[in-house]
C-alpha cells in the first residue's frame, strides 16, 4: 500500500509539473517547430527586442505595483477594523467578491465604468484596470491579514494602551510590526494575481492599456509561437520565486 | 477605541459602494431591460432575458457547464485523494511535497493553460512525437473539444482539492487505522470504511473549492475549447463583446452568480467552516 502510494504520488507530480517543464525546455529550442533542433536563446532575444511586449510588460508592472500598494494598505486596515469589531455587511461582501466568477466581476465593472463615464466623459484606460485590480485584491489581502490577526494576542495592545500609548500608537508600534510578515505575504500574493490577470483586465482595459497577459493571450490564439514559451518560462521562474518568499513569510 | 476603527473601515466602505454594490446593482438593472438598436440598453423593463435562458441553445451551454464542472470535480477527488494521503503519511520532506503541489498552481493560470495548448494542438508536442515515432500519420484532434476543456479544468484546480484533503488527513489519528487493522480489516476496508468517512469534511471543502471556480471558468473553455466547447463564462463574455446584448449578458451573469451561491450554500453546510 505504502509503496503503491509513493509510485502514484510520483506520477501525480509528473502530471502537475511536466506541462510547464516541457514548455520551459522548448523555449530553448532552436527551431520554430515542436521538433528539438538544438539549444538556442533566440526566442528570449525575440522577447527582449519586441517593443509591444516591452510596453505591455511595463503596463503590467505599473498596474501590479500601484494596485498592490493600495489594496495592501486598504486590505490591512479592513482586516484590522473587522478584527476590532465585525461587520457582516463588509466581511460578507469580501467573501462574496472572492467567490464571484472573474468574468462576472469583469463585466459588472465594465458596465459600471461605462455607465458612470457617460456622465463624466472619461474613457477606459490604465486607471480602470488599476481600480478593477484593487477591487479583487482587497479581499485576498484582508483574508490573509485576518488569518495572521487570529494568532495575535489582543492583550499586547491593551498593555501598550495601559502604559499610555494612544490607540494609533499601539496599532503602529505593537500590532503592525507583529503583522508585517503576513502583510508582505498578502502583498506578494496580490502582486502575482494582478500581474497574471487576463479575464477582468481585458474587459476593462482601454486601447492604450494592453498588459502582458493580453499579449500572451493574443499570441496563443494566433497559433504556435516559441516566443510565448520564452515569456512563459520567465513568468514561471519569477512567479515561483515570489510565491516561495511569500510562503516562507506566511509560515514565519 | 471605535474612532480608529471608523477611519480604518473607510476604504472598505468606499470599496463596497463603488466597486462592489454599484456594479452589481447596474447588472441587476440591465438584466431587466431591453437591448437597444445600436447595442445599448433601453426600456421597457422585462423578464424576457431570463426567459431566454431556458432556450435550448443556451440551456445546452448551462447544462454542459454544470456537467463538465461536476465531472472535473469528481476526477479531482479521485486523483487528489491518494496524493493527499501520501503527503500526510510522509515522514520526511512533507513541506517539500506540499510546495510541489502549491507551486504550479500559483504560476500564471494563463501560462498553465497555454502549456496544454502547446502539448495538444495539431502541431503540438504530443502529436509531433506520435507522428515522429510512427504511431500516427495524421495528427489526432486533441484540442478544441470537451475532453481538452475537462483536462484543463482538472489540471487547473487539482491543488484546490489536494490542500483541504491533506488538512483533514493530517489531523486524523493513526491509532484509528491501526485499531481497524488489528480488528481484522484489510487495507482496502480500512481505506473505504475508516479513512474516507473521516475525511468527508475535507472532501466537501475540496468539492466546493473546485466546483465553484469550474462553473465560472472562462479562460479554460476559451483557449482549450476554442469555441467548440462553450461554457457559461464564454456566453457572458460573448454577449458583452461580439453580440453586444448587454441585458441578456447581465441576466446570464446573474444566473451564473446564483448557481455559484447555490453550490456554495449546499456545500458549505457539509464542509468544515474554517476551510472555506
Amino acid at each position: 500500500m505504502k509503496r503503491g502510494l509513493a509510485i502514484y504520488a510520483a506520477l501525480a507530480y509528473v502530471f502537475l509539473h511536466l506541462p510547464l517543464a516541457t514548455l520551459v525546455i522548448f523555449s530553448f529550442n532552436a527551431s520554430r517547430f515542436t521538433l528539438w533542433e538544438g539549444f538556442s536563446l533566440r526566442w528570449y532575444q525575440a522577447v527582449f527586442t519586441d517593443a509591444d511586449m516591452a510596453d505591455a510588460a511595463w503596463n503590467s508592472v505599473i498596474i501590479a505595483i500601484v494596485s498592490t500598494v493600495i489594496s495592501t494598505v486598504a486590505g490591512t486596515l479592513t482586516a484590522y477594523a473587522l478584527w476590532k469589531r465585525g461587520s457582516r455587511l463588509i466581511s460578507g461582501s469580501l467573501y462574496l467578491s472572492l467567490v464571484t466568477p472573474e468574468i462576472v466581476t469583469g463585466i459588472s465593472l465594465l458596465a459600471f465604468f461605462q455607465w458612470a463615464f457617460r456622465w463624466l466623459g472619461w474613457h477606459l484606460g490604465l486607471y480602470t484596470v488599476v481600480l478593477a485590480h484593487i477591487s479583487f485584491s482587497i479581499a485576498y489581502v484582508a483574508i490573509v491579514v485576518a488569518a495572521r490577526l487570529q494568532t495575535f494576542d489582543p492583550a499586547l495592545e491593551e498593555a501598550a494602551m495601559d502604559l499610555g500609548a494612544t490607540e494609533w500608537r499601539a496599532f503602529w508600534r505593537v500590532t503592525l510590526p507583529a503583522l508585517t510578515p503576513g502583510i508582505v505575504a498578502a502583498g506578494l500574493l496580490a502582486l502575482t494575481i494582478s500581474f497574471d490577470d487576463y479575464v477582468i483586465t481585458s474587459l476593462v482595459a482601454g486601447v492604450d492599456s494592453t498588459t502582458l497577459p493580453m499579449v500572451i493571450y493574443a499570441l496563443a490564439r494566433r497559433g504556435a509561437n516559441p516566443s510565448i514559451n520564452a515569456i512563459s518560462a520567465l513568468i514561471v521562474v519569477i512567479f515561483g520565486a515570489i510565491i516561495l518568499i511569500s510562503e516562507r513569510l506566511r509560515e514565519a | 477605541m471605535t474612532r480608529l476603527r471608523f477611519w480604518f473601515l473607510l476604504p472598505a466602505r468606499l470599496w463596497f459602494i463603488v466597486l462592489f454594490f454599484a456594479p452589481l446593482a447596474i447588472i441587476c438593472a440591465y438584466s431587466l431591460l431591453t437591448r437597444g438598436v445600436y447595442g445599448g440598453v433601453e426600456r421597457p423593463w422585462t423578464f424576457e432575458n431570463y426567459r431566454r435562458m431556458i432556450d435550448p441553445l443556451y440551456g445546452a451551454i448551462l447544462l454542459r457547464s454544470i456537467l463538465l464542472s461536476a465531472l472535473a470535480t469528481a476526477i479531482c477527488v479521485v486523483l487528489a485523494f491518494p496524493l493527499a494521503l501520501f503527503i500526510s503519511r510522509a515522514t520526511r520532506r512533507k513541506s517539500l511535497y506540499l510546495h510541489l503541489v502549491i507551486l504550479p498552481f500559483w504560476t500564471s493560470f494563463l501560462v498553465r493553460t497555454y502549456a496544454w495548448m502547446f502539448l495538444l494542438r495539431d502541431t503540438g508536442l504530443v502529436n509531433t512525437a506520435l507522428i515522429g515515432l510512427g504511431f500516427l500519420r495524421q495528427p489526432l484532434p486533441l484540442l478544441y473539444n470537451d475532453g481538452a476543456v475537462l483536462l484543463g479544468l482538472v489540471y487547473g484546480f487539482l491543488p484546490f482539492m489536494v490542500l483541504p484533503l491533506y488538512a483533514t488527513l493530517e489531523r486524523m489519528d493513526p491509532a484509528l487505522l491501526e485499531a481497524a487493522a488489528d480488528l481484522g480489516a484489510r487495507p482496502w476496508a480500512v481505506f473505504f470504511r475508516v479513512i474516507v468517512p473521516l475525511a468527508k469534511p475535507g472532501i466537501w471543502a475540496g468539492v466546493a473549492l473546485v466546483f465553484i471556480p469550474c462553473l465560472g471558468a472562462y479562460l479554460t473553455p476559451d483557449l482549450l475549447g476554442g469555441g467548440k466547447s462553450v461554457m457559461i463564462g464564454n456566453l457572458v463574455q460573448n454577449q458583452f463583446t461580439n453580440a453586444r446584448d448587454w441585458p441578456f449578458g447581465s441576466a446570464v451573469s446573474l444566473t451564473l452568480m446564483l448557481l455559484t451561491l447555490a453550490a456554495l450554500g449546499a456545500l458549505y453546510r457539509r464542509g468544515p467552516k474554517e476551510l472555506l
